[in-house]
Formats: C-alpha cells, structure tokens, sequence
C-alpha cells in the first residue's frame, strides 16, 4: 500500500484509495453527529431540498453526490446554518447535532459555526499573510495562548507548513490554488471543530492538488468527522466511508427540487445500490 | 473594394450604404458631445488659471483681505479665507465621515434586505437637497436667535457631504467578495468581527477615495458660508465658534467689489481652489485604482 501511496506518483487514483479505505465498523459501534429528519429547505416560497432523513457519524468521511441542482450544496450549508445568511431561506424539518436542535431557540448560529467549521468550493483567504489566515480565527475566537504554535500545528495538519513556513508573513494571495484551499483547511482546524463541511473543496483544483486534499481528509478523520459535496463521482468513491446520492425530482408546473435518494456505506452505492436512480448515476447513464 | 468584390456580399435591400452613413452619424454626434464636455471643461480651466495663476504669490496665502468697504487699504491676500475653509470643511469632515461610513456598513452588512433601498433612496434624497435649503435649515434651527458660526457652516457642509460618504462607501463595500465574508462567519466569527477585521481593512483605500472626493466637491459650496457665516472678522481666525471667513465666500466679494486689484485676488482664489479639487480628485484616482488592485487579487 505505501508505495503507491506518494504523492507524486501517477497511479490510478482509484486504486490508491480502495485500499486505503478502511472497512466500517458495524453500525452499532458508530456515533451519531448528525441526526437529519424530513429536512426541507426552501428558497422564497420553492423548495430547493424535501423529506431529506440521514444520520452522519463521527470521524467517517460523508460525502454527498448527485448531479448538478440537487441541493447539495444547500443540504451541507443547513448542517451549520449557513444559509441563514440568505435573507429568502426557510428550512423546516429538524437537524439535531449530538441530540441537539441547531435551530432551537437561544442557539446562536455564531455558536454552531464556531463548532462545525466550513472550506467552500473556491478559496477564499482572507487577503492577510499566511500567518494571519490561520491566527485570524484563533485571535477571534479568544484562542490566543500559544498562537504561534497553533498555526504551526494547523499548517502541518494541514499539510502546508513545509511550502510555508519560511513565507509566512507573505500575503495568502501569492499561494496556488490548491496551497491557498490547503490554507482555508488550516484556518478552519485551527479553531478545533468538531466537523468540518466541505463544499466542492476541489472542484477548483487541478489532480495533485486535490489529491493532496484528499490525503488530508484521510489522515484527519480520526479527529474530525467529516461532510464533503462532491461532483465527482470517483473522489467520493476514493475518500467516502459513506455516500448520500441526491437527485432532483420533478413536480406540476416545472416545480423541481433534491431529494435523497440512497444513503449507505460508499462500497455498497457504487458496486450494489439499491435504487434504480443511484445505478445509473453512479455508472455514468446520467447526470 | 470593386464593385466585383462588393457583389459577393450584397443582399437586395440590405441598404448597406444608408446604414453605413447612418452608423457614421451616430458616431460623429457622440464625438462632438463628448469633444463640448472636454472643451467646456477645457475654456474654464483655462480662463481661470490665465487670470489666476499670475496673482499666485506668496503674500496670497499670509496676508488676508481688508476690511469690506475700506478704502485705506487693499486686500493683499485670502489667508483668513483658506483657514476659514480648512477649519470648517475638516470639522464638517470629521462629522460626515465616521456617520457615513456607519450609514454603509449598515445597509451593506447588517440591514434586512427590505430596509436597504428606503435608507438608499432617503441617501439619495438628501444628496439632492439644494444646498441652499440645508442652510436655510440649519439658519433656522441653530442660528436664530443667536450669533453666527463658523460651526454652523460645518453642520450644513456636513450634511451635503454625508450621502456622498455613505453612498461611495456602500458601493465600495458591495465590491467585497461575499465568500470573504462566508470565511470568516464560517469561523464561528460573529458579524462584528467579520466587518471590522475583514470587510473594512479591504476597502479602506476605496473609502478614503469616497471621502476624498466628497471633500473635493463641498470646499466650493458657497451657500453655507452665505447663510451662516459671512460677518467675518479681519485677520486670520481659527475658533470655528465664531463666524469665519471661507474660499467661496471670499471669491464671491472679492468678485463683487469691482476693485481692479480685488478681482485679481478673486481670480487667484478660484484658480487655488480649483487646483486644490484637481489634486485632490486625482489623488482619490489614485487611491480608487491601488484599491482595485488590492480587491480584484482576492478573488
């Protein structure tokens, strides 16, 4: 396995990671993060999102698949009330993190993103030194004590503090792309949450830089649980204990909306799912 | 082109001349439009700074005017008039600005979607007030009854200033990448934060433009010093409680005495401030374009 592991090699990439994905642990043995049920998410007066019921467990990688304009995006942004910052969004159905309702009364969304952390689809550093992306989190959120090596840590977890420690105090907007989402990971462990979303995190990048993204998902699962939207059936397949597929389902009147519609370990969705739909998805027939 | 070559192209009743004439029209208008704006601009400059420039000296900005009506003595200089300004446009500055700015980060970070176009349209309101109408208001609310002052010129400048500070800052604010903001509310930080310690120090520079340029455009307001303060008196004064002398203010009687040696000293005030609203307008430029720069690299 190790040899084929490095990261400048040009393997398959589907090979490589089939067998570094570790068998599940039987269902019993897993905690629930997130309990999903009947999640609806509307836009305005449309849904974007219906009946959508799962549960993600701890330090399993999640990934979410489906094809364009199956609320994908819209389902993770729910998970730490992100689209509250969307002045049309409604949301009914609940979404409860370790037993508790994120959207009860007297839960503050400042609060639930503090504690389930985000990297989206394009980077997006702030426009400050290396050192500042990361440190600018941590000053905010009262994390001060031991700043320089809490950086270092996120850097390295982050695997970016070889490529960065001599330039820290050079603006994040020199990196390359993949170097500046390695940062935005940085900046989103470096305050410690417990999950962290990730939205399409390299749909923008080029084969190595996503592989390294990929590599990183691996190693930090053991203290992070993960959620990632992906397009791209083959890096679900590659990282993914478990795979969500959404699709969109069509109503009267040109009403179309996601819907989930095959939740299950990521071996089982890609060589056996159960669902019509998802078979064809994942073969490529469509989508 | 041959007659030859143009029948391969040709299509009955296609008209290609007629459009062709008519699209060269359309161009020549524009151009004389655009050449009357830049001449327009050009004359006035021009008259200007021959009549003014020649009475640049030393002496215009140490000594001050004389006494309206004197005839013992002639004005020599608008010191007590560039003070005056200086003064009061900074105070009025010191006003609108921090309000301004407030204003923007209000309606761009935080205000409900429904509030946004009433404070833009109310912003828009107050930029169109005439100036003269501020000042009678401002005559009205502080000034009858008592004496005049100089602040009350700055209260009314402040006034004319404010929806141009703000209406800047929010455009400037809206070229702020929403996944900036996304980042740092995604941290956990709380919208405060994310204004003060990202949104701001991004823009900063176009903020300053917006700033500058509002200062560009009231230093000539000459209603507010013509309500509110015009029973000036002699010498160079800086207490802005009392009434002071102003740039405007000062062209205005100079070009009024009929004085062959006052009107020269009118023509020498226009021309300093004009250059002054050129400098500065082209220092905002300036600042506008590194601001880009500085913006258009984070995306």
């Amino acid at each position: 396995m190790t040899e084929v592991v490095t990261v400048s090699s040009s393997i398959e990439p589907a090979v490589r990671v089939e067998t570094k994905r570790q068998p599940l642990p039987p269902r019993e043995r897993l905690e629930t993060v997130f309990e999903i049920s009947d999640l609806e998410a509307l836009y305005g007066s449309k849904s974007a999102l219906k009946g959508v019921s799962l549960e993600v467990y701890k330090n399993l990688v999640t990934a979410i698949i489906g094809p364009s304009g199956c609320g994908k995006s819209t389902f993770i942004r729910c998970l730490n009330r992100m689209n509250d910052l969307v002045p049309s969004f409604k949301q009914q159905g609940t979404i409860r993190y370790h037993g508790h309702d994120i959207r009860a009364a007297g839960v503050d969304p400042v609060a639930v993103r503090r504690t389930i952390g985000m990297v989206f689809q394009r980077p997006n550093p702030f426009p400050k030194s290396i050192f500042d992306n990361v440190a600018w989190g941590l000053k905010v959120l009262g994390m001060k004590d031991g700043l320089n090596e809490r950086v270092e840590k996120a850097l390295t977890q982050a695997a970016l503090w070889d490529e960065a420690k001599d330039r820290l105090k050079t603006s994040a907007l020199g990196l390359s792309g993949g170097q500046q989402q390695r940062l935005c990971i940085a900046r989103a462990i470096a305050v410690e949450p417990d999950v962290i979303l990730m939205d399409e995190p390299a749909s923008a990048l080029d084969p190595i830089a996503t592989q390294k993204i990929e590599e990183l998902m691996h190693n930090l699962k053991s203290e992070y649980t993960f959620v990632i939207v992906t397009h791209n059936m083959q890096q679900a397949a590659r990282v993914a204990d478990m795979t969500a597929f959404f699709s969109i389902s069509r109503g009267e009147e040109g009403a179309r909306w996601g819907e989930l519609i095959e939740y299950d370990a990521t071996e089982k969705i890609f060589t056996a799912p159960s669902d019509k739909r998802t078979e064809d998805y994942v073969t490529g027939r469509f989508g | 082109m041959s007659s030859a070559e143009i029948s391969v192209f040709a299509r009955p009743n296609d008209r290609l001349r007629r459009r062709k004439l008519v699209g060269r029209g359309v161009e020549l208008i524009a151009w004389f439009a655009a050449a009357m704006g830049v001449a327009v601009l050009g004359v006035l400059v021009g008259y200007v700074a021959e009549r003014g420039a020649s009475q640049l000296s030393l002496d215009l900005f140490i000594k001050s005017q004389a006494a309206a009506f004197s005839v013992t003595s002639a004005s020599q200089g608008l010191a007590n008039a560039f003070v005056g300004s200086l003064v009061l446009i900074g105070i009025a500055t010191a006003m609108a600005v921090p309000v301004g700015i407030l204003i923007a980060i209000y309606v761009s970070e935080f205000a409900p979607r429904s509030v946004k176009p009433v404070v833009n349209l109310v912003l828009d309101l107050v930029a169109g007030i005439p100036a003269i109408v501020v000042s009678i208001f401002i005559y009205g609310l502080i000034e009858v009854g008592h004496g005049q002052t100089g602040l009350a010129v700055s209260y009314a400048v402040a006034v004319i200033m404010l929806p141009f500070v703000a209406r800047s800052t929010i455009e400037i604010l809206a070229l702020v990448p929403n996944s900036l903001r996304e980042a740092a509310l995604g941290l956990g930080a709380p919208r405060w934060r994310t204004t003060l310690g990202v949104v701001l120090p991004q823009t900063l520079g176009g903020i300053l433009t917006g700033t500058v340029l509002a200062v560009a455009r009231v230093s000539g307001e000459t209603a507010p010093p013509l309500v509110l303060s015009y029973v000036v008196s002699q010498g160079v004064a800086w207490n802005p409680v009392h009434a002071l002398q102003t740039v405007p203010l000062a062209i205005y009687e100079l070009g009024e005495s009929g004085t062959p040696s006052d009107t020269a000293l009118a023509w020498a005030g226009a021309f300093v401030l004009i250059m002054f609203i050129l400098v500065v307008s082209l220092s905002a430029r300036w600042f506008a374009a590194r601001s880009r720069r500085k913006l258009g690299g984070s995306r």
